[in-house]
């Protein structure tokens, strides 16, 4: 049976409507979120993330973001047999997701870096540890900055 | 390039010591723009490693997110006297070293 033109217009329009579908749910993803859960997922893999064992210390409140004093610390013995192989910390609004790698060992007697970051917006910084049996930890800590670093003008 | 390193000078065998380095750096983000909108390229350091007596204690990768100046903190156990060696590696060939010592009792 030739198909009609009827019959060909429904059968184009429905293509259309199924292929416009993705473009229409992607839309309302923010990218830098996506970007920092990629990010995390590099380094993680499919591990499942647990709360807890972590720590991070930042101000809730900065003025200025181009640098912002930070301490992350995990308990943990630091043992032949248990210890932590790595720190990673992240951020979601910044131009890119990652902060810093940290990698430690059993000689390193105490799980604790510091360091200073910097930080575009008001967002949220996640920390997370990698032990020595490949189980992840995380702690996320919210931070509201008042002068944005990283993309202003230079003088 | 100049760098700060505060370790202990003394300390006793097993004792967890806390080793702070600072250098001086612009780590350029590659984000910013001059006023007439041309781009600044990135200049940073990619990378931190630190050595007592040859065997690697602790290791950093940075990315632009860290400030200038680049400042670190982090902890060893005080296992023999010696020496400590801070590497810092960064774009455009960018490398800079500084050692420490250490009397361990």
């Amino acid at each position: 049976m030739p198909t009609t033109r009827r019959q060909f217009l429904s059968i184009a329009g429905g293509a259309t409507v199924a292929g416009t579908i993705p473009i229409v749910t992607l839309r309302p993803l923010e990218a830098t979120p996506a970007m920092l859960s990629t990010a995390i997922r590099n380094v993680v893999g499919e591990a499942q993330i647990r709360a807890g064992k972590i720590k991070l210390d930042i101000p809730p409140l900065v003025e200025n973001g181009n640098t912002v004093p930070m301490t992350v610390s995990v308990a943990s013995p630091m043992t032949a047999n248990d210890y932590v192989k790595s720190i990673h910390i992240f951020n979601e609004k910044n131009p890119q997701p990652n902060i810093g790698n940290f990698h430690l060992n059993p000689a390193s007697g105490r799980a604790q870096v510091s360091t200073r970051i910097r930080l575009a917006d008001t967002q949220k910084v996640v920390a997370i540890a990698r032990l020595s049996d490949d189980t992840f930890w995380q702690v996320a800590a919210d931070i509201v900055v008042t002068l944005a670093a990283c993309t202003e003008e230079m003088n | 390039m100049a760098a700060l390193i505060n370790v202990p000078a003394k300390a006793k065998r097993g004792d967890v010591i806390e080793i702070r380095t600072l250098t001086s750096h612009i780590m350029e983000t590659g984000f910013r723009h001059t006023a007439d909108g041309a781009l600044v390229p990135r200049d940073i350091i990619t990378s931190f490693t630190c050595r007592y007596n040859g065997t690697e204690v602790f290791r950093a990768d940075l990315f632009p997110a860290i400030a200038a100046n680049p400042y670190l903190s982090f902890f060893t156990v005080a296992k023999e006297s010696g020496k400590f060696e801070f590497e810092w590696i960064g774009d455009n060939g960018y490398s800079s070293t500084a050692s420490a010592s250490i009397t361990v009792e």
